[in-house]
Formats: structure tokens, C-alpha cells, sequence
């Protein structure tokens, strides 16, 4: 007697389940706003766009389908007035006939559009996530530095994942749940009005105490996902720092603290999710009651003349149809929202312009004499409080530029802005002559080798990681790099030589090989000017010296800025510039600087302090 | 299964709510089962003899049945959400305080992220399977049962029908699964395959910048994009399929119900009721067939994720109290190494220190130099028990540490490990962390000592700032002087400083040693250090090569005496030197 879905009860549960799934370490099924509901939805379905026929496809055909399906009571009920109880047998076989059909067209029309939905949802999360990715990869350096990668992280997947949820399940089940309401409304008033009307009774019931438990079930996840939040941040942190719990000896502390967060979790967990399996029992009175008041009132009826046996067993297949949207119709709405929440955050990083975009009229370089200048270089990261101050300086083609001072001077500072990681605020970096605001980002950064202290390397082969300092270099190129950066001996030791499979940022390899490896990479690029943040940690002295010798390699021929560490660097340096404090307070060579006896004497002496007492 | 049926123990505690639970189920599906049955009662009964009395009171029974049945479904959702919840907590809590326990060599076999997952994702579903055991599971194999029973021994023939269906969907609902399993796995890897190309992207974003490689990383990602959207949407396809199809399936069989229905009306044998109450019994027979497709994934999961909880729960510490632990009041801070060789697995794998012995007075400063990889931190991670020693002993005041209670040891060793780790909170709070009850003066006097209090009040909020993602963000030379002031609040017997100033400047880390010096006269200090500089002026030099000591001596006696030394020595300061 019905023509749809019998979900039951566990249709609800099954959402509650995917809900949170989805949404991982941000919580469990929580709830959540979005601040531009409008808005937000608008641009989302922007994303379907390109698939409006699709869409409208969908559209026409679960609407056909859904039209068909509501047709199985009513010709069930016909069957059993006018065939059945009349007696008509060949008849009987020619409704049957006729309902069989309409329910395998249902079915089949019902398949095509899922079929075509299931195109277009996973061609638009396709699309929205591939967006993303590439958005992100033109963001400048300080956007990535104001958020952690947990964050960034967390809107490429469970965002996404969100919206994923609603996109999949939502667009063919708001259509059809939409329709079949509707429809069950139009069906029983056209069958008969009282007995419609008798049935309807208890829905305003049904309606006020779901849109009650429906409020306190968002109002608790809020609560819950607000616990949620802070027991995760208090196991992430004492997992993180394991080992300073234990040196410390905290382990009591830290058990009271989780064993507090986790109470509350557990509360606040039970209030909620009872709160959310209230929902179905409830329908479930809907839908039984229902079945109730119709075979009694219709049963009634039937005795009057006023109704016949067929429609009371229709009524009974419509009746139960009929929780089913309303249940469907409370999960959308957060399943929407939360979706829409998500959606907020990934446009707010699509929102974000590539702070550095290109000059219209930047040109192309194609290779560097490698004259570096700086003149009257202002830079600060936040607004007021200046980390560079009127850097000068000229750098001739060729030579090498040691830059010294504390920690905190502004030495990596003036290689971000050469780089163009960041752009100053006031003078300028000329390279040649030229402006680099006036240079193609990515032509500039080509001309540059950049050697940084934490060696980054991607999972992949050593070959891959050696090539990506330039794609099209062949094998024997990359082996040759790695001879001349000293990695080829240690590489020839892995297992599997040029082809050995590094893990996660390459922690199979010893910091020295990869600081190696780095240095291949960037040899490989035979950049026009070079720029090498000296390592001053963990390489024992064998390693040391090959990296040094392999650095000097790289830096023949090339202008090189070298934050420096080591006192043969500085020496072997055509100029050296003490940094402090943003400014460049001293500068000479390293026996010029000695002679001067000022900051650097001062620095090199408190050097030899230790030595000179023993 | 078996790694689930282990974790299920944790809902003995809940045995009353979970039993509880399944009782109010069964009766759920009675009250459920007996609705079509009195439908059926109503049209036979009352509309054919025209009784309005029966049409009335079954009605009303009806009625009550429906009211009793969302009472019970209400009274088994709360004892099935409080079994369930409970059990999380009580397992999640079970977890962390295990890992409470864990010495280093334990947290060397987990990485940070999976101990996350597990307390975190793992546990959930779990937690999840077990919620809808008590709420569904329990009810598909009643409903099934009840409502074929039912229809048997209302009208065999017409129950015919539904064995005509019920083998169909079995044999439907197996291809399904069997199909969309393995697609549900590969799903899986193609986005922990994602996850990791952004991963790697974002921490590596500098070295993507620096090298112009944004092409190269968009390519990548678009691959693995391109994968994960072929397999997701085969499943999402099948899925599209599966369903329809069933449901047809289940309308079919109303169709052959109402005909063969109509035909046996027609001879006499069958009533309108019954065909109208068998209609109804279809979807409960067939549903819970439905239920179990859909299950058979989950309970897999969850199978997988007590197995990795279990892992966690069945790791032992390494390191353990003894029973007769001794906890003297004072410790001077005498060390003593006597042969001591470690390795890092009981398997006896590379020795990462061999024949160790040293003694190191209370008061003096032994400086440990070597290579990476030569067992530096290995060898001071031996003093406050992070590992044990796999021969010889290490003994503190003559004591093995292993007949130390361990809290009274590590409560008189300040260490500042080499991984500078801050928690979330004030800078105050940090510094504090080892000694809450430390007063004010306490923490400014290490800060000062540790040459963080000029930085410190620096900072708007001074000792209040926040640290962490949401405040300030300290450099690594600040992290670690806030680490060494964290670790001098102590007033260690011993303290332990692994490679801490290596991002401090020359002249900062010359002041810290010498407030240390003034401030922890009789403490007996061990520092690991790169910088030849850093150790120039310690007591006693230990260089350490491949897990041996390879020289002992001070300054002047291992320049005469050590070449190794002397290599390094030359490489920093000889023909060059550390100039920041």
C-alpha cells in the first residue's frame, strides 16, 4: 500500500551517523550557523552551475517518479474496491499489470536521476575542492603563517565533506520529499475529504513537539560540540607534549583535567543525543496513530456509505508515507546548515586575494646577470612595527654577502622580501636594474636558489626530490647535482639507491643527507643568486664539511646572500653586514669589521671568551 | 571480531541499561508487529459485520499500542545513549590514562596522530555500533522472525509470496556489499592519498613558493582529486541503484500480494484484511534484510578500531615502578654510569650506547659533544628513567634509578628536552608547569636566569601573554629560554639541558650559563650541546662516537689528548667559528 520508502525510524539514525562521520575532529555532530545564510547558499549552488540541465534533469525525473510512486495506494485501494470485493478477476490482473508498471518506472526513473545526481554532486565537490587547492597555492607566505595547518587542513576535508553530505543526499530528497507531502496532502483530499481531514489531526502535534525537540537538540550539540572542543584540545596537547608531561612528572594533573573534559562530554553527550532519538519514536506515533484513526474513523465510515474498504487501505499506505518527509524535512535543515557553515569557511579562503598577485605589466626574465640591490628598504609584518629600516646594500654579480647579527636582527626577514615572500613597504629590491615588483613572481623565484634551514622534502622518490628543483632535468643531471652536492655517496648506500622511497618529509634520511639533498635541489635549478640559511644544528663533523664544501660549489659563480653561522663562512664572504635590530650597523669585510672593534668585534670576541680562560 | 568482543567489556559497567535496553526493544516490536494485525481485525471484523463496537475498541487499541510503542522506543533511546556514552568515556578514559603511564620507548612506538585517531575517531565508532546494537540490531532479527511467523500462521499461501522475494534480496544485498565493500576501502585510501598531497603541500608550502612549483603541486593534487572522484562516484552510482532496486523489489511484492490476495479472495480462502495487513508485513520483513547491508560495513570498521585501540590498551610501559621503589628525601645529585650499554629494542637491535661510565659530583657540569646519531640524548634520557639502561646501571646518590621511585627522581631533575614543546596558556603558566604551587618571585628569578624575563615584559600582557596557536608566536630561541626557565623553577638536583641554546645567540647563551652557574651551584648539570663554544667552560667534556665514549677530560686535556675533539673543534672555531 505505500508506494515509498519504508525507511522507519532508522533512516534518521543512519543521518545522524554519516553527520558524523563527516565531521571528524571539529566533532561529533554538531550543529553549526552560517552568519550569510543567503549569500552562502547562493554562491554554493553557483557550483551547480554548469550542471543545470543535469539538475533539471534530476529534477523532471524524480518528480515523475515520485508522481508514479504516489500513485501505487491509490491504485492499490482501487484494486481492492473495485476488483477484489467486486469480483472482477480479469480486471484484477489488468490493475496489477498497471501498478507493476507504474512502480518499475518509479524505480527506473528513480535510478536515472541518482545516477545523474551522483554526477553532478561529486563533479561540483570535484571542482569546489580542486578551487580551493589551487587558490591556496597563490596565497602569500603570511597567510599561511596566521593559520595553522591543522585549520587549512580541516576546511580542505571535513568543510568539504560537509557540504558533500548535503549536496549527495539533499537536492533528489528535498524534490521528492517536497513533492510526496504535497502529493499525500492533494491524494487524500481528492479520496475523501473527511477522512483526510480525520487523519490530519494529529500533525500539528507532531509538528510543534519535533520543532520542540528539534530546538533543544541544536541548542545541546552546541553545548556538546563546545565540550567536544575542549577535550580534544586537551588530549591533542598533552599527547603532543607526552614527553614533557612525563619528564615533568604531570601525568595527576593531566588526568584530572582529561578526566573532567571527558565528564562533560559524556553529559552533555547523552543529554544531546537523546535529545536527537527523540525525533523518530515521535514520527513513529505519527505514522501509527495514523494507521489508528483511519482504519477506526474509516472503518466507520465505511459502515455509513461514506468510504469503501480500497480507501481506507489506501489512506493507510499514504499515511505512512507521510512521517517520512517531516523526519526528512528536520534532518535537511541541519544537514543545510551545516553544510552552509562549511561553505562559509572555504569561501572565506577562496575570498582571500593572492596578496602578492603579479604586475599586469611584469615581465618575463629568463636569466639574471645577478646585480642585487637594495635601496632604502622599509618592511614591517604587522602594521607599526618595523623589522627592516632603511636596509642599503649592492650586491655585485658574483660575490657573496655573509649576514650576521642576533636572533631576531632581521636576517631571514631580508631573504623573505627578496624572495618576494613578503613585500616591503617602502624602497625597493632591484635585481639588474630592475624593480622585482616588476619581474613575474614565479620568473624571479626560478633565479633564485633558496636553501632554508628546515629541509623540506615531499614524499617520493630522491630522484623526484632532487628534480623538483627543476622538472625537466633528466637522471644523469639530477646524479650529477648529487655528485657535486657530496649526496651522491650516501644516496648510492639507501636500499634502493636514486630510487629509494623517502617517508613523511624524508625522516628516514639523517638531517645532514637531507640538508644534502636540499642542496642538489637547488644546484639542479642553477639559480642566478643564491640564498643559503646556514644550518647551525645536529650534523656531525664529517657531514659538515661535505655540506660546506658542496655549499662553496654552489656558490662559485653565483651571487649569494648567506645568513651565516660559521666563522670560515664569514671570512671566505666579500662583504659581510652585522644586521640588529632591522638595520644594518656595520659592514666590511671580516678583518676590516675585527679592526673596527665594534658590535662584530664584540660578538666575535664573546666567541672566544671561553677559550681565552683555559 | 575478536578485537571487538575484547573492547565490548566496557559495557559490562552498563549491563542494566544495555539489557535494559534490548528488553524495551522486543517490546517495541510487538506493539510495532501488532498494528497491520489489528488493521486487519478492524476491516474482517468490524467493517464486514458491520460491528461498530469492535471497529471502535480495536481502533483505540491501536491507539494504545502506538502511544506504548514510542514510550518504549523513548525509554530503550535513553538507556541505549547512556550504555553507550558511557562506555565511550569510560574507554577513552581508560586509553588516556594508559598512555599516562607510557615511558618514551612506549610513545616511540605510536606516532602523536595515531594515539589521537584512536582516542578520538576509533573510539567513536565504536561507540556508534554499539548505540545501534541496542537500538537496531536486536530489533531487525525480532521484526523478521515476528513477521514471517505471523503471516504464516495467518494465510501460508499468501506467505509463499515472500519466499519468493526473500532469496532475490539476499542474494541482491550480498553482490551489493560484496561490491561496494572493497570500492568503501579504496574510497578510503584515495583520500587518505589526498589528505597527505595537502598535507605535504602545506607544511612544504615555503619550499613550493621558493622553487615556483605551483603548477608541479596543482597537478598533483588534481590526480589524486581525479581518483578520488572516479571511485566516489562508482559508489555513489551503485548506491543510486541498490536502493531503487530494492524498493522495487518490496513494491513487486505488494503487487503479487494484492493478486494472489485477490485471487484467493476471489475462492474464499483469504480476506480483504489480510491482504491489507500482509502488505504492511512485506517492509518489516524485508527491512531488517536491508539494515544488515547496510551494518556489515560498520561492524568491520569498528572491528578495525578496536583492534588499534586494543594495540594501545595491551602496550605495557617499558618503564615500571618497583614495588620496593625507594623515596629518599633529598638527592644531591651524585651520577654515577657503571658499564651502561641501551639499545632501543629489547631485541637487542644496534646498540645505541656501549660501556658507558662516568661519574658526574654534585655541583659540576658535564658536557656531552658528539655527531647525530652518536647517543647523546639516549645517554641523558637514562637519568630520569625516559628508557632503562639494557646493561649496566645508572645510579643517582648510589642508588640504581631503577630502585628509585620514579616521581621522587624526575621531581629533582629539571630537563629541557630537545623539541621545545609549550602547552597552551600563559607564559606564567608554562614556566610554572613543573611546580604550580611556585610563587611569583620564583618564576621571575628563572626567567631572569633563564634571560627571558627582558622578552617577557616586553610582550603587552608581560607573563600573562597567551602562547600557542591562539597567542603569541615566540621564537625558537624564546621557546627555549622559556623552556630552560621551566625547567630551573625545578631547583633540580640535576638538571639536563638537550641542545637548549641552539637558537639562542652566543652572547645570551654566555649569560644563561653564568646565572646558572650562580643560581644552581650544587646542581649537578648535564648539557648536550652543538656548539663547541657552549661547553668550552664544563667541568668535564664527555665526546661521544657511535655509543662510545670516545673522550673524557676537560677543554685543555682533550685538546692535547682527543683527535676527535680536536676536529671539532677545528670546524667551529679553529680555522672559523660561530659567529651569530
Amino acid at each position: 500500500m505505500s508506494g515509498h520508502a519504508p525507511r522507519g525510524r532508522d533512516s534518521e539514525e543512519r543521518n545522524q551517523r554519516s553527520g558524523m562521520m563527516h565531521r571528524g575532529p571539529r566533532g561529533m555532530g554538531s550543529i553549526e550557523k552560517a552568519k550569510d545564510v543567503r549569500g552562502t547558499l547562493g554562491r554554493l549552488l553557483g557550483y551547480l552551475g554548469e550542471y543545470r540541465l543535469h539538475v533539471m534533469a534530476v529534477a523532471a525525473f524524480t518528480v515523475v517518479s515520485t508522481l508514479l510512486s504516489l500513485a501505487g495506494p491509490y491504485l492499490q485501494g482501487l484494486a481492492i474496491d473495485k476488483y477484489i470485493i467486486g469480483g472482477d478477476a480479469a480486471g484484477l490482473v489488468r490493475i496489477m499489470t498497471l501498478l507493476a508498471g507504474t512502480y518499475i518506472s518509479s524505480s527506473v526513473m528513480s535510478v536515472v536521476a541518482g545516477w545523474i545526481m551522483a554526477t553532478v554532486s561529486q563533479g561540483s565537490l570535484k571542482k569546489l575542492r580542486k578551487e580551493l587547492f589551487e587558490h591556496m597555492q597563490t596565497l602569500s607566505l603570511s597567510f599561511f603563517d596566521k593559520r595553522p595547518a591543522g585549520d587549512l587542513m580541516s576546511r580542505l576535508t571535513n568543510d568539504v565533506d560537509a557540504i558533500a553530505a548535503a549536496l549527495a543526499q539533499n537536492v533528489t530528497e528535498l524534490i521528492r520529499n517536497a513533492i510526496t507531502l504535497v502529493g499525500i496532502v492533494v491524494m487524500m483530499f481528492t479520496l475523501n475529504v473527511w477522512l483526510a481531514l480525520a487523519s490530519l489531526v494529529v500533525f500539528p502535534f507532531m509538528v510543534v513537539l519535533t520543532a520542540v525537540v528539534s530546538g533543544r537538540t541544536r541548542s545541546s550539540f552546541r553545548d556538546l560540540q563546545r565540550n567536544m572542543g575542549m577535550l580534544n584540545s586537551v588530549m591533542q596537547e598533552t599527547i603532543t607534549g607526552q614527553r614533557v608531561v612525563i619528564a615533568f612528572g604531570q601525568q595527576e594533573t593531566v588526568n584530572r583535567k582529561f578526566m573532567k573534559a571527558n565528564t562533560d562530554v559524556k553529559d552533555m553527550g547523552i543529554k544531546a543525543m537523546t535529545y536527537a532519538m527523540l525525533v523518530p519514536p515521535l514520527m513513529g506515533i505519527l505514522s501509527n496513530a495514523n494507521i489508528a484513526i483511519v482504519a477506526g474513523v474509516g472503518g466507520w465510515m465505511v459502515l455509513r456509505g461514506l468510504a469503501t474498504v480500497g480507501t481506507i487501505a489506501a489512506f493507510i499506505g499514504y499515511s505512512r508515507s507521510f512521517a517520512n518527509p517531516l523526519r526528512h524535512f528536520a534532518n535537511l535543515y541541519n544537514s543545510i546548515q551545516s553544510a552552509l557553515a562549511g561553505a562559509e569557511r572555504i569561501f572565506e579562503i577562496i575570498d582571500t586575494e593572492p596578496e602578492l598577485k603579479d604586475d599586469p605589466e611584469a615581465v618575463s626574465v629568463d636569466d639574471f646577470e645577478g646585480l642585487v640591490e637594495f635601496k632604502d628598504v622599509d618592511f614591517s609584518y604587522v602594521p607599526g612595527v618595523k623589522v627592516l629600516k632603511d636596509i642599503d646594500l649592492r650586491a655585485e654579480p658574483g660575490r657573496t654577502i655573509a649576514l650576521v647579527g642576533p636572533t631576531g636582527a632581521g636576517k631571514t626577514t631580508m631573504v623573505n622580501v627578496l624572495t618576494r615572500f613578503y613585500d616591503i613597504q617602502d624602497g625597493s629590491i632591484e635585481i639588474d636594474g630592475m624593480n622585482i615588483k616588476q619581474v613575474k613572481k614565479d620568473d624571479l623565484r626560478r633565479q633564485l636558489g633558496i636553501v632554508l634551514q628546515d629541509v623540506f622534502l615531499f614524499s617520493g622518490s630522491v630522484m623526484d626530490n632532487i628534480r623538483y628543483g627543476r622538472l625537466d632535468a633528466t637522471d644523469e643531471e639530477c646524479i650529477e647535482v648529487a655528485k657535486l652536492a657530496n649526496a651522491d655517496g650516501f644516496i648510492r648506500r639507501l636500499p634502493q639507491g636514486y630510487d629509494t622511497h623517502l617517508s613523511e618529509q624524508g625522516s628516514n634520511l639523517s638531517q645532514g643527507q637531507r640538508q644534502l639533498l636540499s642542496i642538489a635541489r637547488a644546484i639542479v635549478a642553477d639559480p642566478a643568486i643564491l640564498v643559503l640559511d646556514e644550518a647551525t644544528s645536529s650534523v656531525d663533523t664529517r657531514t659538515e664539511v661535505q655540506i660546506q664544501e658542496a655549499l662553496l660549489r654552489l656558490m662559485k659563480g653565483r651571487t649569494s646572500f648567506v645568513i651565516a653561522h660559521r666563522l670560515s663562512t664569514i671570512r671566505n664572504a666579500d662583504n659581510v653586514l652585522v644586521i640588529n635590530g632591522g638595520e644594518i650597523i656595520e659592514r666590511g669585510t671580516h678583518d676590516e669589521l675585527l679592526a673596527r672593534k665594534g658590535f662584530y668585534y664584540n660578538l666575535y670576541m664573546s666567541q672566544f671568551k671561553g677559550t681565552n680562560n683555559t | 571480531m575478536n578485537d571487538l568482543r575484547r573492547v565490548l567489556r566496557y559495557v559490562s559497567p552498563y549491563k542494566r541499561e544495555a539489557a535494559l535496553a534490548v528488553v524495551l526493544l522486543g517490546l517495541v516490536v510487538v506493539t510495532d508487529l501488532s498494528i497491520p494485525r489489528l488493521v486487519q481485525v478492524i476491516i474482517d471484523e468490524g467493517v464486514a459485520n458491520k460491528d461498530m463496537d469492535i471497529i471502535v475498541r480495536t481502533s483505540l487499541l491501536m491507539i494504545g499500542a502506538s502511544v506504548l510503542s514510542a514510550l518504549f522506543m523513548v525509554t530503550n533511546t535513553v538507556y541505549a545513549v547512556r550504555a553507550s556514552r558511557g562506555f565511550e568515556a569510560d574507554l577513552r578514559e581508560d586509553i588516556f590514562k594508559k598512555i599516562q603511564t607510557y615511558s618514551f620507548g612506549n610513545l616511540d612506538d605510536f606516532t602523536t596522530g595515531q594515539l589521537l585517531t584512536r582516542l578520538t575517531s576509533d573510539i567513536s565508532q565504536i561507540q556508534r555500533i554499539i548505540l545501534m546494537s541496542l537500538r537496531m540490531f536486536t530489533r531487525a532479527p525480532l521484526m523478521f522472525v515476528g513477521s514471517l511467523s505471523i503471516m504464516l500462521s495467518t494465510n501460508r499461501r499468501l506467505t509463499s509470496v515472500m519466499f519468493a522475494l526473500l532469496p532475490i534480496t539476499f542474494v541482491l544485498v550480498t553482490v551489493f556489499v560484496r561490491t561496494v565493500q572493497p570500492l568503501f576501502t579504496r574510497v578510503q585510501e584515495r583520500l587518505e592519498y589526498l589528505n597527505q598531497v595537502m598535507q605535504e603541500n602545506l607544511t612544504g608550502i615555503r619550499v613550493v613558493k621558493a622553487f615556483a612549483r605551483r603548477d608541479h603541486e596543482n597537478g598533483r593534487f588534481e590526480a589524486a582529486n581525479a581518483e578520488l572522484y572516479g571511485t566516489q562516484l562508482r559508489v555513489t552510482q551503485l548506491m543510486s541503484v541498490f536502493f531503487p532496486i530494492i524498493m522495487l523489489l518490496m513494491n513487486l511484492g505488494t503487487v503479487a500480494i494484492i493478486y494472489y490476495g485477490g485471487v484467493q479472495v476471489f475462492e474464499g480462502t483469504a480476506s480483504v484484511g489480510q491482504i491489507m495487513a500482509f502488505v504492511n508485513y512485506i517492509f518489516s520483513t524485508m527491512f531488517p534484510v536491508l539494515m544488515l547491508a547496510m551494518m556489515a560495513g560498520q561492524i568491520s570498521a569498528a572491528n578495525a578500531s578496536a583492534a588499534r585501540v586494543m594495540q594501545v590498551l595491551d602496550s605495557e610501559p617499558d618503564v615500571q615502578n618497583r614495588i620496593s621503589a625507594l623515596a629518599p628525601e633529598n638527592i644531591t645529585g651524585r651520577v654515577v654510569f657503571e658499564n651502561v650499554g641501551f639499545s632501543y629494542h629489547d631485541d637487542g637491535g644496534d646498540p645505541v650506547l656501549r660501556d658507558i661510565s662516568f661519574t658526574a659530583e654534585p655541583g659540576e657540569t658535564v658536557a656531552i659533544l658528539g655527531s647525530t646519531g652518536s647517543g647523546k640524548s639516549s645517554l641523558i634520557n637514562l637519568i630520569p628513567r625516559f628508557y632503562d639502561a639494557t646493561s649496566g646501571r645508572v645510579t643517582v646518590d648510589g642508588v640504581d634509578v631503577r630502585d628509585l621511585d620514579m616521581k621522587t627522581l624526575r621531581n629533582r631533575i629539571g630537563i629541557s628536552l630537545q623539541d621545545v614543546i609549550l602547552f597552551s596558556g600563559t607564559i606564567r603558566e608554562n614556566i610554572r608547569y613543573g611546580r604550580p604551587d611556585a610563587t611569583e618571585e620564583e618564576v621571575v628569578r628563572a626567567a631572569k636566569a633563564a634571560q627571558a624575563h627582558d622578552f617577557i615584559t616586553g610582550f603587552p600582557d608581560g607573563y600573562d601573554t597567551m602562547v600557542g596557536q591562539r597567542g603569541v608566536n615566540l621564537s625558537g630561541g624564546q621557546k627555549q629560554r622559556i623552556a630552560i626557565a621551566r625547567a630551573m623553577l625545578m631547583k633540580p638536583s640535576i638538571l639536563i639541558l638537550d641542545d637548549s641554546t641552539s637558537a639562542v645567540d652566543v652572547e645570551t647563551e654566555t649569560k644563561i650559563e653564568a646565572a646558572l652557574e650562580e643560581q644552581l651551584k650544587d646542581t649537578t648539570s648535564f648539557v648536550i650541546a652543538q656548539r663547541i663554544s657552549t661547553v668550552l667552560k664544563a667541568d668535564k667534556i664527555l665526546v661521544l662516537d657511535n655509543g662510545l665514549i670516545a673522550a673524557e677530560g676537560n677543554h685543555s686535556q682533550l685538546m692535547e689528548t682527543s683527535p676527535i675533539y680536536r676536529e671539532i673543534y677545528d670546524s667551529q672555531l679553529g680555522n672559523g667559528g660561530a659567529v651569530q
